[in-house]
């Protein structure tokens, strides 16, 4: 007597497909099995064969980290790989910096031009990283600028402010102007009304648009080859240029380590929002 | 005259946002220590005024005096005013402690007096348990008592009050009224409070302020604003009114002679002139409803009842009158079957006295 409804849920069940359930279909899990193989299988097969015990990519050999070693002590990898963490470290905080700044005015004052203003300080998230990498180049020539890191980090400065900017504005949106007006009313000054209120509440999106600053700074290729110098070799460059030789397992173990820094800093980010999301609805 | 200089002067102010005049020329007088309420219509610019008086907006034309000192060009934190915000504004990532001490932190009060006078407020409010608490584990109302707090511990002059009810349910509301007015009286501080209710105004305010279009209408104790309204407008926005159209036909010895179609001739006690287009109003609960004619000396019109409104105490009935005008009237539901003797379609008779016929000028 009691299995009897039980059974007949099931045997509903499985008769009729909700809409929702796009999993049912097979072939919708043939799409998605597809568009995983596509994405994530030259991924996939680039980190295993940094493992692989074979001096060419193509058959599997057995496992090491015999590659990881050798790129590590490979000089000028390691070098490119420092360059990489000051041009990203400095760039960010500058551009985390400067984007809130920029955020925080879109989002609190209204001015003549404003959306003029707003369009063309968002322009370099849109515009094809050629031009902006060539634009660079030329910009630093008419100024006489030698090229260095310094000009790989102002260039992604430049490039990543927008995107700290978009954050911000997006994280201010929600932001409620009578927490402002109440701490200024309690005896508060402008400046410590944006440290005690405003700030704290700006914490999340700038956690959130530094990360992405830098994970865009560090692997950026094409506006870095323009921008640097002779001895300003950025890690992204250095794999290309070691491509070009030969393709051996110390690049996929270079390529492995960039993915793993990314993919880590991207995962951190994404906990802390939730994280955050989370605190909000309690 | 050993009247006190008022704690707020308000005088000739006008705001204007691009063509819109949110304040239109007010002058108010509030007087220290009592319980004021801005009340009127929504978008009528109460909030506009309050938030003159806290700093916030500045005037476009005329001045504000606060303590004596006109307040033009001071900014909000140098103030002896504080403000309870509509939605509270409590800062989210700090504990009810640290919201309530934020005020006396940021200008430089000692540790150990922020302690006393925090939890002091804490007390008045009834929050004593809650000082380590989120805003996000707090209540509606007890988010509300934290801003009350915060403000309050600042000892302020004046404390002003943007709808604070508004946010609260119906019984809860009603629960904050007396409460406020208790707070009211025990710290002694001016309340300038904003609303849109005006039986929140009436039950509240010591004396209230209507507004209309920017304009204040009346400045009077509630029992004042009800039962002498000086203008249409204020007539209708308090309370129930029925309100006709006369003509004034003389006036002589205190006495004015009235003229309303339907009606005969009658006079009321007035002092003051009136001449040509006047209103006259009726409160519903100083009419009677009657099967046969009023006794001479009362003012009767006859009716077609065309609703009947319970509403448990009492019930609404409305009265379409032979000249064409609609009444209502107020019975009171004495026994549990009371609101069964009057029907929609009954042919009633409305009678009131002369002497509770308000004559409105305006
Ligand atoms: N910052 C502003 N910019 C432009 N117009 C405004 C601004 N603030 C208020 N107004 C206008 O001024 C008028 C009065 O607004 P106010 O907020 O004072 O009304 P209110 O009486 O508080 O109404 P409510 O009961 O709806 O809160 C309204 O017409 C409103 O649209
Ligand atoms: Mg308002």
């Amino acid at each position: 007597m009691s299995t009897l409804p039980a059974r007949s849920m099931r045997r509903r069940r499985v008769r009729g497909t909700n809409p929702l359930e796009y999993l049912k279909r097979p072939w919708m899990q043939l799409t998605l099995l597809a568009s995983f193989v596509f994405l994530y299988f030259p991924i996939v097969t680039l980190i295993a064969f940094s493992f692989n015990d074979s001096r060419r990519n193509i058959t599997w050999r057995g496992f090491t980290w015999k590659y990881y070693e050798k790129a590590f002590n490979n000089a000028s990898l390691h070098d490119a790989f420092v360059n990489s963490m000051i041009v990203a470290g400095t760039s960010t905080l500058v551009s985390t910096a400067l984007g809130a700044m920029l955020g925080l005015a879109l989002y609190r004052y209204r001015f003549p031009w404003k959306g003029t203003y707003e369009g063309v300080a968002h322009l370099p998230i849109v515009i094809p990283e050629i031009c902006m990498g060539v634009a660079m180049l030329v910009f630093f020539n008419a100024i006489n600028m030698d090229l260095s890191l310094i000009t790989i980090t102002v260039s992604h400065i430049a490039f990543t402010i927008p995107f700290v900017a978009v954050v911000i504005r997006a994280r201010m949106a929600g932001f409620d102007v009578s927490l402002e007006e109440a701490s200024h009313d309690l005896g508060a000054s402008e400046w410590q009304t944006f440290w005690h209120i405003t700030f704290p509440y700006m914490v999340p999106g700038l956690v959130a648009g530094a990360l992405m600053a830098f994970v865009l700074s560090l692997d950026d290729f094409v506006i870095t080859f323009f921008t640097a110098g002779v001895g300003s070799t950025t890690f992204p460059i250095k794999i290309y240029s070691m491509l070009r030789f030969s393709v051996t397992p110390e690049v996929n173990a270079a390529s492995t380590v960039l993915i793993v820094i990314t993919l880590s800093l991207t995962l951190i980010a994404m906990i802390m929002q939730s994280r955050w999301a989370k605190g909000r609805q309690e | 005259m050993t009247e006190q200089a008022p704690i707020i002067r308000v005088r000739n102010v006008t705001k204007r946002f691009g063509s819109v005049t949110a304040v239109d020329d007010v002058s108010i007088d509030i007087r220290q220590g009592e319980f004021f309420a801005l009340l009127g219509p929504s978008g009528c610019g109460k909030t506009t005024l309050l938030r003159m008086l806290a700093g916030f907006e500045t005037t476009s034309e005329g001045e504000i005096e606060i303590d004596g000192q006109p307040m033009l060009g001071v900014p909000p934190n140098r103030r002896p005013v504080n403000m309870v915000f509509q939605s509270y504004a409590v800062f989210p990532h700090m504990t009810v402690f640290d919201n309530v001490a934020y005020g006396l932190k940021v200008t430089g009060v000692g540790k150990s007096e922020i302690a006393e006078r925090v939890k002091e407020a804490l007390t008045l409010v009834h929050l004593e348990d809650f000082g380590r608490r989120k805003p996000d584990q707090l209540s509606g109302g007890q988010r509300q008592r934290v801003a009350l707090a915060r403000a309050l511990v600042k000892k302020p002059k004046v404390l002003l009050l943007d709808e604070p009810l508004s946010a609260l349910d119906a019984k809860l509301r009603e629960a904050m009224r007396l409460e406020l007015v208790h707070l009211q009286h025990s710290v002694g501080i001016t309340f300038v409070i904003v609303t849109h209710d005006q039986d929140e105004a009436l039950s509240m305010a010591d004396r209230a302020a209507v507004m209309d279009h920017g304009v204040v209408r009346q400045v009077a104790a509630p029992a004042t604003l009800y039962e002498h309204p000086n203008s249409r407008f204020v007539a209708d926005f308090i309370g129930k009114m029925n309100l006709l159209e006369a003509k004034v036909a003389g006036l002589s010895g205190g006495r004015l002679a009235i003229d309303i179609e339907g009606l005969e001739r009658f006079e009321v006690p007035h002092d003051g002139p009136a001449s040509g287009e006047i209103g006259i109003a009726v409160r519903p609960e100083k009419t009677r409803l009657s099967k046969e004619q009023p006794a001479a000396g009362r003012l009767g019109l006859k009716g077609k009842v065309s609703d009947v409104a319970y509403y448990g105490n009492e019930s609404h009935i409305l009265l379409d009158t032979d000249t064409g005008v609609r009444f209502t009237t107020t019975i009171q539901n004495e026994t549990r079957r009371s609101d069964s003797s009057i029907l929609i379609g009954d042919d009633l008779w409305i009678s009131w006295s002369p002497e509770d016929t308000l004559v409105l000028s305006e």
